[in-house]
């Protein structure tokens, strides 16, 4: 804003302010919480410094879990559902970038068909088909695996329309320059389109990677097994009953654990991630 | 090298959708043939049609001994520059140039022989680390040659390859290309709706109207003896005045009319637009009210400044004469 208004300025940063302490304050809650003893939590009020037990907590939780509640180490649940939100992505990517180039270079009979078909299980999420998929899940006998917790949520129809519409600004020069190259499809997939679509997939890997760790509905489903929960169902999990029966303690030092890799991955990609969304090279 | 000759070649897209409509033509060896016409007359379309990357609906096209019609463009032994250069991206200058001759398996060194010998003709020697973005326009039409000319092909088949560059740029990557056809000596086939182009660069031209070759040969006989109305209107700036005379067309290039005394005259306008270009002027005027037929005549710098009536005369050497229902010329 060009205009010079002391009271709008003041307002704006105030209101700025206000949603950053909002969206801040409870998150430094939870990490002063995982630094406490449960005593020193269930105080009215709790205290807002950190506490000593920093180590003592991270290291229960990592190896042990919590006491009262489930007992799965998490650090095997990060492990855990760092998998599957790497599976998740990239087998997403894996197979909408291939159904795409088809889409788009391909002409065969019922192509659009196809692709509609595609484009309609949008509005199929996995939450509106749970019961059958698990039903199939089931019946397969995937229950407690890596498969039954990934493959269903790898088919994408987000991804694959992404890629769709991303190759159509593809200039078919660039194909036609490679047929007169000499390229075979799948050459011109491999040489060409693939390195041109680096950002895009960057982009997509970050969002899907964080599908894939916040995932809570499936995963709460169809993990029995201790050692398969992933860390948000770790924490779900170790809420055990009456707000007193819990170790908050250990609860926060999960939840904060449970936030570190997400972050970790936009920090990281993040200049990759703002790329892909608004630049193309071309 | 080879020979192209084109027979009774043909295009339509659905029955009723025909672009281009029996276009023969056969091509010598190392001649550098222009294809010229408007834009949507389907020269691009044949050029596609060489180069493989549209089918052949009826007739036939040979490089050299082979008819290509049912070949891949890979095996057709061409070379293509796009219009957009078509150069791939993400890849630097040098890869750009190499990536067909890898798929043809080359060795690295031969390769980078090839590649170095065309960056060192086109004077790409100092960018061939750089991506082609960081490029200017003049020196990516250069990559994109650069590209063509690595593959050593029998034909190179051009594209509109100058209509993206500014005014000065063209001129300049004209002279280059006709420096690069004397020196490769290799059949090139080049398509363009700019005349200057054509006449320039053309050793023959084959003028493309509505999916029908109007006219063929080297360009000042075309330009002399233009074929057909089309191609007399299409040729030079401003074109040939044509004007109906006695149930036939009287074709006159407006550098064949010169003023003269109003007792002289064979032809009087009444000049509504003076157009002085600094070499030359170019008058425009009605020859009788201003329903009737528009004259252009280039006339010396200082010859008129004021509108008004306007005496012409022409030598009936440089008259031509046309058939106003076919478009076609009459020889007398």
């Amino acid at each position: 804003m060009v205009e010079n208004r002391p009271w709008l300025t003041v307002f704006s940063h105030a209101v700025l302010i206000i949603g950053a302490i909002t969206i801040a304050f409870p998150l430094y809650v939870t990490f002063v919480a995982s630094t406490l003893t449960l005593e020193q939590i269930m105080q009215v009020p709790m205290q807002l410094w950190p506490g000593d037990q920093l180590i003592a907590n991270y290291t229960q939780v990592l190896t042990g879990g919590s006491t009262t509640g489930s007992k799965a180490a998490v650090s095997s649940m990060l492990v855990n559902s760092l998998v599957i939100a790497l599976v998740i992505p990239l087998g997403k990517m894996a197979i909408s970038v291939i159904s795409a180039f088809a889409i788009v270079y391909f002409r065969f009979p019922l192509r659009m068909f196809f692709f509609w078909m595609i484009f309609v299980t949008l509005m199929l999420p996995v939450e509106v088909r749970i019961i059958p998929t698990f039903k199939v899940i089931a019946d397969l006998g995937m229950l407690n695996t890596y498969a039954g917790l990934t493959v269903p949520l790898i088919a994408s129809a987000t991804a694959t329309f992404l890629f769709r519409q991303f190759f159509m600004t593809i200039p078919d020069e660039l194909a036609e320059a490679a047929r007169v190259d000499g390229a075979s499809p799948m050459r011109f997939f491999w040489d060409i389109v693939l390195p041109l679509s680096k950002t895009i997939m960057a982009a997509l890997f970050v969002i899907q990677f964080i599908y894939g760790w916040n995932q809570y509905l499936w995963p709460l489903l169809i993990t029995t097994d201790e050692s398969m929960y992933t860390t948000v169902i770790g924490i779900k999990r170790m809420i055990v009953g009456s707000d007193a029966a819990n170790e908050w303690n250990l609860i926060m030092a999960t939840a904060i654990l449970a936030m570190l890799p997400p972050a970790l991955v936009v920090m990281l990609m993040q200049k990759w991630f703002v790329k892909g969304l608004v630049e193309t090279e071309k | 090298m080879a020979a192209v000759s084109l027979r009774d070649v043909h295009k339509s897209y659905t029955p009723e959708l025909k672009v281009i409509h029996g276009v023969s033509m056969e091509i010598e060896d190392g001649e550098f043939i222009v294809i010229l016409g408007p834009s949507g007359c389907g020269k691009s379309t044949l050029l596609r049609m060489v180069a493989g990357l549209e089918t052949i609906s009826a007739g036939e096209i040979a490089i050299g001994e082979r008819v290509v019609n049912d070949l891949e463009p890979k095996d057709r032994d061409i070379a293509m520059v796009f219009q957009n250069y078509a150069l791939y991206p993400h890849m630097s200058v040098y890869d750009n140039m190499a990536y067909g001759l890898r798929i043809r398996g080359l060795s690295r060194e031969e390769i980078s022989v090839r590649v170095k010998k065309a960056a060192d003709i086109l004077e790409l020697g100092d960018f061939l680390k750089r991506k082609p973005r960081a490029l200017s326009g003049g020196q990516r039409q250069r990559v994109a040659m650069g590209r063509a000319i690595v593959r050593e092909p029998q034909v190179f088949l051009f594209d509109e390859p100058l209509s993206n560059l500014d005014a000065k740029l063209r001129v300049q990557m004209r002279g280059e290309l006709q420096a690069l056809h004397r020196r490769l000596g290799t059949t090139s086939l080049f398509v363009t709706h700019d005349q200057v182009e054509a006449m320039t660069l053309a050793q023959r031209m084959i003028v493309i109207n509505a999916g029908r070759a109007e006219q063929i040969g080297a360009p000042l006989e075309v330009y002399a003896k233009p074929a057909t109305t089309f191609v007399a209107g299409f040729l030079g700036s401003p074109p040939m005045n044509l004007i109906p005379r006695e149930g036939k067309l009287l074709g006159i290039r407006p550098e064949h009319l010169e003023p003269c005394a109003a007792s002289d005259a064979l032809l009087t306008i009444d000049v509504d637009l003076i157009e002085p270009l600094g070499a030359d002027t170019v008058v425009y005027g009605h020859v009788g009210d201003s329903e009737s037929v528009r004259v252009a005549a280039r006339l010396p710098a200082h010859a008129l400044t004021r509108e008004g009536k306007l005496a012409l005369r022409y030598d009936a050497a440089n008259v031509h004469w046309y058939d106003p229902q076919s478009g076609r010329r009459i020889d007398t």
